[in-house]
């Protein structure tokens, strides 16, 4: 399965990335599943994308649950809470 | 329902003008203007930036003004926000709804910039004496989105309950 996977704001920047194409091995099916995925990358990634974080993950533009499944080709969103208004 | 999103300020006399062209049957125009404060949080802040997911941004604003005019009975709903480089006193958001009467145009005006506070993926980063910061999300911002009765974000993406602990 491949996704493109976006980073915003904080994250962005501690990443160092802001968008990136990403073949996934077959154990990561849902949003939580990319996460760890993400975060066994060690180093900034480890830090930016630890549990205690409250990020949000969203589907093809759309707010998800980390229990949700991704599909071949989604757009997968990780940002941290918003702060518009 | 209009909902735009753009670095440049807005006219509020002319955007609401426009909003009320042509529509008699409105006796009620309620507007919420967001502007920049020079102070958060105890701390000087000399110009903001504000970043946005593109594509998402609007979706999640129609979604917002949809599910507003699923609860009341509104002539027009309008959100303008803007993104980009912005300096106290700055107008950021514009939340403006029409109807025939007052007390629901007063709600659907505040339900939409509340939920608009933690739905809409929007972030705000003050420059200050002491360099750029992120702002961090209120919690008081998710308590008055929380009021009007549905969870206003999936839960965050940490640590679940483990399902076998207390057993």
């Amino acid at each position: 399965m491949k996704v493109e996977v976006l980073y915003f704001a904080s994250l962005r920047e501690a990443v160092g990335v802001s968008r990136e194409p990403l073949e996934l091995p077959p154990q990561v099916l849902t949003a939580a599943d990319l996460r760890e995925h993400l975060r066994a990358r060690g180093g900034a990634w480890a830090d930016a994308l630890a549990q205690a974080r409250p990020l949000r993950v969203a589907i093809d533009q759309a707010m998800a649950r980390p229990e949700a499944r991704l599909r071949d080709g989604a757009e997968v969103a990780f940002f941290p809470p918003v702060t518009g208004g | 329902m209009p909902v735009r999103v753009q670095p440049h300020d807005f006219d509020l006399a002319q955007e609401i003008n426009r909003l009320r062209a042509g529509r008699p049957n409105v006796g009620a125009v309620a507007v919420f203007v967001g502007t920049v404060r020079d102070l958060n949080a105890g701390v000087g802040v000399s110009a903001l930036a504000l970043e946005h997911y593109p594509g998402m941004t609007e979706r999640a604003l129609e979604r917002i003004v949809g599910q507003a005019r699923a609860r009341w009975t509104l002539d027009d709903v309008l959100v303008v926000h803007r993104v980009g480089e912005l300096r106290p006193a700055d107008q950021i958001v514009l939340v403006a709804v029409t109807s025939a009467h007052r007390g629901e145009a007063f709600a659907a005006c505040e339900f939409v910039i509340d939920w608009l506070k933690t739905q809409a993926p929007f972030w705000k980063k003050e420059m200050t004496p002491d360099g750029p910061r992120w702002v961090d999300a209120r919690e008081a911002d998710d308590a008055a989105a929380a009021r009007w009765g549905e969870p206003s974000l999936p839960a965050p993406s940490a640590p679940q309950p483990d399902p076998a602990a207390g057993r």
